[in-house]
């Protein structure tokens, strides 16, 4: 199936990389705003078409393309979303936009394979999201999940800064409906450390005495091992543990080193998704020729 | 006689030294006492901000609306600050409740490295037709140049004012000239200094700022806060009297408060120890202190390695997820020795 990416920053590179080695999907046209971006360098040299005037492009070739990832930012998608809803696109959101269908590959997959658009919610709550709901699975009790996640600041590029503020509320909302739990918080660092530090989550539940360590370890192991089957760096820094009156959960993800290097696995835990995402529906309705 | 503005902190950086725990009547006497002492800005709330009562951080005992709200009934002629970490706190949930309920100069913190991070808070903030300050914190781990290229965007974001935080402690007075000369000199709006005393330095850091060309310095009562506390608001008021500044502060009641209310917020109201001086060394956040003593006990750890850990890690404000990490690191690390 053939592709088009809206946003030649960080994540939009990323994803023409990891598009460039699929068997299921090819990029058709990379367009952003600006002229010449590094991003637009790279897209030049393998040959693929760009363009500067960003969703105008797709407009005027709306059949050229089956796919559309939106790399841009939240407002950006806004006045994106409309339009390609209007050229009945499948639309993969990477922005904290929040609009369309939420999706999680690890916990939602198969009912998000025939939606139109999809988001992807938050690098964070990727990461966080679906250890909130192993717990809650193995703790049904725990009435408030807290996840803090820390990035470097070299890997945060201007659309993550200019979002925080959504980022914070769309990862919270994105727990709530996901884990069931009654109460939630999502927190974003910045660090800039050098060498970057790689992504780093933690997950607490509230609750007032000692789980079952064993099944809270089952279900964060088998959650993990789902995660891992599209973002091969997502790994288990902390088990478990209890304290007092919390359980505690750390994880790191260290990204493939497509665009960015390794340390930058908040942004490669979203374009993992969104490439699970993307092959899904590709493999779903068809290869086109 | 140049006059300085004193920012009193204490119901916000005190709520570090309070674990958190500020009682109703403790915000409602200090609040009360503070307007009566004529301090202009009182910064009320978590230590870590609006919406910083979590696990991470520590719970507040009273709710950001209370606390707010409490405060904001027994101020007059004093405006009610309230401080705001992007990341921590978000506009919807934190920010906009604190302005309806009439907080007025908003202090819009982040890592020194970060100020872009501020710009959708300023401007929402000076949209609403309040006052916004930007917030560095932990500036010992930038130079003067760079604090300046991150101060400037915050002054075009539409700042008033930038207040340098050494939010560690680890700072020396001529470290303190460097920033804030260079700023004073680059910036069109004022720039203020916030102390720790990890190192013994807050007053003479918090004079060396005022000298440097400082406009406001913001302090706390008795030197109420993390670690091994803040700049005392009484004791920087007198040194600058004695200096020739004017603060415009009613000194005798700056005094009464801090030995008749603040005194008896605690029985262990935070000083220079072991803990804070390493901390201070190693360039970790005060907040840290407390959960790091606690932490270390639990693996059976010397607190000032994990200290020097965090430090050499360059672990933020923010990050105390990382004590566990690096505890349980550690205490495998002294358990395979053994071996």
């Amino acid at each position: 199936m053939s592709v088009a990416i809206l946003g030649t920053g960080n994540i939009g590179s990323d994803l023409l990389i990891k598009i460039g080695r699929s068997r299921y999907v090819e990029c058709a046209l990379f367009a952003g705003r600006s002229k010449d971006s590094k991003g637009i360098e790279m897209a030049r040299q393998m040959g693929i078409e760009t363009s500067h005037e960003s969703i105008a492009a797709i407009e005027r070739n709306p059949d050229r393309y089956d796919i559309v990832f939106d790399a841009t930012s939240a407002d950006s998608h806004a006045i994106h979303s409309p339009v390609l809803k209007k050229l009945d696109k499948c639309v993969i959101d990477m922005t904290p936009a929040h609009t369309g269908w939420t999706c999680i590959p690890a916990l939602n997959i198969s009912e998000c394979a025939d939606k139109k658009e999809i988001n992807l919610v938050t690098c964070g709550g990727q990461a966080t999201i679906p250890i909130a709901l192993a717990i809650m699975r193995a703790c049904p009790e725990s009435e408030y999940i807290e996840v803090v996640t820390s990035i470097a600041s070299k890997s945060a590029g201007p659309g993550t800064r200019s979002n925080i503020d959504e980022y914070v509320e769309t990862t919270r909302d994105g727990i709530l409906s996901f884990s069931g739990v009654k109460k939630a918080k999502a927190i974003l660092n910045l660090n800039p450390a050098v060498p970057p530090i790689n992504m780093h989550n933690t997950i607490y539940a509230e609750m007032t005495a000692e789980p079952d360590l064993k099944r809270v370890r089952e279900k964060v192991h088998d959650m993990i091992k789902k995660i891992q089957a599209y973002v091969p760096g997502y790994h288990l820094k902390l088990e478990p543990l209890f304290e007092v009156d919390r359980l505690t959960v750390i994880n790191e993800v260290v990204g493939l080193g497509d665009y960015l290097p390794k340390y930058a696995g908040n942004l490669d835990i979203m374009t993992c998704a969104a490439m699970a995402v993307a092959e899904e529906y590709a493999r779903r309705n068809g290869r086109r020729d | 006689m140049r006059e300085i503005l004193l920012i009193d902190s204490t119901l916000r950086d005190g709520s570090h030294a309070k674990r958190h725990r500020f009682t109703e009547e403790e915000i409602r006497s200090y609040a009360a006492a503070a307007e009566q002492a004529r301090v202009k800005v009182l910064v009320a709330g978590h230590g870590n901000g609006l919406g910083a009562s979590t696990l991470q951080i520590g719970k507040s005992l009273v709710t950001d609306d209370r606390f707010l709200r409490i405060t904001k009934t027994e101020l007059k002629r004093t405006k009610l600050g309230v401080l705001i970490i992007p990341g921590l706190g978000s506009i919807k949930d934190d920010l906009e409740p604190a302005l309806k309920i009439g907080a007025e100069v908003v202090f819009v913190t982040c890592h020194c490295t970060e100020a872009d991070i501020t710009q959708k808070y300023i401007q929402y903030t000076c949209r609403q037709g309040k006052e916004a300050i930007g917030v560095l914190m932990m500036t010992h781990m930038l130079d003067a140049q760079g604090l300046l290229t991150e101060a400037l965007k915050m002054q075009e974001y539409g700042a008033s004012g930038v207040l340098l935080m050494d939010s560690a402690g680890a700072l020396l007075p001529k470290d303190v000239i460097e920033r804030i000369s260079l700023l004073v000199k680059g910036l069109k709006i004022n720039v203020g200094f916030h102390a720790h005393n990890n190192l013994g330095m807050a007053t003479a850091n918090s004079l060396a700022a005022v000298e440097a060309g400082a406009h406001f310095i913001d302090a706390t009562s008795r030197g109420f806060g993390a670690g091994a506390g803040n700049g005392s608001l009484e004791l920087i008021a007198a040194v600058l009297q004695k200096s020739g500044f004017e603060t415009g502060l009613d000194l005798y009641k700056l005094m009464d408060i801090s030995d008749n209310i603040t005194a008896k917020f605690t029985d262990k109201p935070p000083d220079v120890n072991g803990i804070t001086i390493t901390s201070g060394l190693a360039g970790v956040f005060s907040g840290f202190c407390p959960i790091v003593v606690k932490t270390a006990h639990k693996f059976d750890l010397d607190a000032r390695d994990v200290l020097m850990e965090l430090g050499r890690r360059k672990i933020v404000a923010g990050q105390e997820d990382y004590i566990t990490q690096v505890a349980v690191e550690l205490a495998n690390k002294k358990q395979n020795e053994k071996m």
